[in-house]
């Protein structure tokens, strides 16, 4: 993946929440600002933003309400001329898809914009839609997040990139859809170790309306994914989406109280797996709001990866436990 | 075969509203390889699901066949089988388009009826529960977050392009039911 010719890291971000993030689990919302703030990147508050919505089951009804819904998110960050950022694979595929038809289609976007005039709005198109990782490995580095890094993480990680986060390929723009990196450079910034597993590409399961339509289907996924993970032995999963993140936390649960099969493996957002290497608690993350709650895993976070930055005076240790950021 | 395709069960125009969706025509390129198939993580492990055959009755517009299977929805729109056909076949697309067509005809999934009516309601598919707003609370973040959660005039523009497109009709959803 090639990074962005223009410099698109001054232009104004709003932070769109979607739905899962904000009520189910806000520790990833927590986790979102409290990084970005320190990384000195600001966000606007996008405020009377509704459901993306959701692709699953709006794509697969009516087209034209998905693209009129997701038109109105658009416009309420256009109105604050900001770009807008979200954290979750099923809003980016949302918004950015949308953003995408109504530029290139002015049929659609005629159409869009005669239901918009009812409620006084316009799309004209002016804005990006930015996924968190994407614009983290895109504006701000690898690099330079991993300067900001003050509790190097010794950490197993099974990364999970998700699907709509670089699918379709050709319309997302960052390189191979089977064999991608920037996540995972990402997550090495932080001093883990991304970890390679049994498809690594594979989905978690919930997309398209399947976590809620076909549960069983949907888990069979999961438990699939959840082996591959296993197997390779890893100290949690990072994510790039709630919903996803929803499917592994809450799935677990699923699959114990189902087929009694146990994996206790923690679940954290990368916003999350960020915040702790930039020493931030567990609890000011909300990782200790998870369902699988991993006593070990916690343990571990006390470790720290210091051989993985040579000559760096570092910080002092995840404020784990302190519910404090560290000095 | 248990099911032999009868010739009398092809219906032309459904073609026709397939190709509605841009690109969705190209399933007529479709050469057979199970290219889309092989590597679904669905057909992994429900065998019998097989994109490609969904697809291939539809271009012989096997249309009560197709809008009736429940496999249209076990697919997880992952875009793997859609990345990987070698002839451009917009796999995912054309089965968005073939569920859309469903849901016209009156069939749609109970669980997904039910993430419809809730942003109908509240604006969001997954809307805050108390158990959230304790969690909100304990993060120091606002007990509602800033969405139309907490603006009712944005839920009603929610509501208003709702109806504006006939969702709600579309769903069989009466809005009066919201007072
Ligand atoms: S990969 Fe493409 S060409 Fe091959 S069987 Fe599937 S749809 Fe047909
Ligand atoms: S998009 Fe659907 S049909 Fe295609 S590979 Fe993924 S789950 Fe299978």
């Amino acid at each position: 993946m090639t990074k962005n010719i223009t410099d698109n890291s001054k232009r104004n971000l709003s932070l769109f929440l979607g739905c899962i993030a904000p009520n189910r689990y806000p520790g990833i919302e927590s986790a979102t600002r409290k990084v970005m703030e320190r990384l000195g990147i600001s966000l606007k508050e996008l405020e009377g933003a509704s459901c993306c919505p959701a692709p699953g089951v709006f794509q697969s009804f009516d087209k034209k309400t998905w693209l009129t819904l997701a038109s109105r998110n658009l416009c309420l960050s256009e109105s604050l001329d900001a770009d807008i950022l979200t954290v979750c694979n099923g809003c980016y595929a949302t918004l950015a898809d949308t953003n995408r038809i109504l530029k290139e289609d002015p049929e659609a976007k005629a159409g869009v914009n005669e239901k918009l005039s009812e409620i006084g709005k316009e799309f004209s198109g002016k804005i990006e839609v930015r996924h968190i990782v994407e614009y983290l490995f895109r504006e701000v580095s690898p690099e330079k997040v991993r300067d900001a890094v003050i509790h190097p993480l010794d950490l197993r990680v099974a990364v999970h990139y998700g699907c709509h986060l670089i699918k379709p390929a050709h319309e997302r723009k960052l390189g191979s859809a089977e064999n991608p990196s920037f996540f995972d450079e990402l997550v090495e910034a932080t001093g883990a170790r991304s970890v390679e597993y049994e498809d690594k590409m594979a989905c978690c399961g919930a997309g398209g309306g399947a976590r809620s339509a076909v549960q069983d289907v949907a888990l069979a996924l999961t438990e699939k994914k959840l082996e591959h993970m296993q197997s390779a032995n890893v100290d949690c999963i990072v994510d790039a989406c709630p919903f996803c993140h929803l499917q592994f936390d809450q799935g677990q649960i699923e699959l114990a109280d189902r087929l009694g099969k146990e994996f206790n493996i923690p679940v954290l957002h990368y916003s999350q797996l960020l915040g702790l290497a930039l020493g931030y608690s567990p609890e000011e993350l909300g990782i200790h709001l998870n369902r699988i709650q991993n006593s070990e895993f916690y343990t571990k976070l006390g470790e720290r990866a210091e051989s993985r930055f040579p000559g760096r005076k570092l910080g002092a240790g995840a404020g784990i436990g302190k519910g404090g950021v560290p000095t | 075969m248990k099911h032999p395709i009868k010739t009398s069960e092809s219906d032309p125009t459904f073609f026709e509203e397939i190709k509605e969706e841009t690109g969705a025509e190209k399933i007529l390129m479709c050469f057979n390889c199970k290219g889309c198939s092989t590597g679904c993580p669905v057909t992994d492990v429900v065998p019998q699901y097989n994109i490609k055959k969904l697809l291939r009755m539809s271009a012989m517009g096997l249309r009560d066949r197709v809008l009736n299977s429940e496999h249209l929805w076990y697919c997880t729109t992952c875009f793997r089988c859609q990345e990987r056909c070698p002839e451009g076949v917009k796999t995912v697309d054309t089965m968005l388009k073939l569920r859309s067509i469903a849901v016209k005809n009156g069939v749609m999934l109970p669980a997904h009826k039910k993430i419809a009516e809730y942003v109908m309601r509240t604006g969001h598919g997954v809307p805050i529960d108390e158990q959230n707003r304790k969690k909100r609370k304990e993060l120091e973040l606002d007990e509602l977050p800033g969405t139309v959660h907490s603006c009712p005039e944005a839920l009603e523009e929610v509501r208003h392009l709702i109806k504006a497109c006939g969702f709600d009709r579309l769903v069989g959803f009466d809005q009066q039911s919201l007072a």
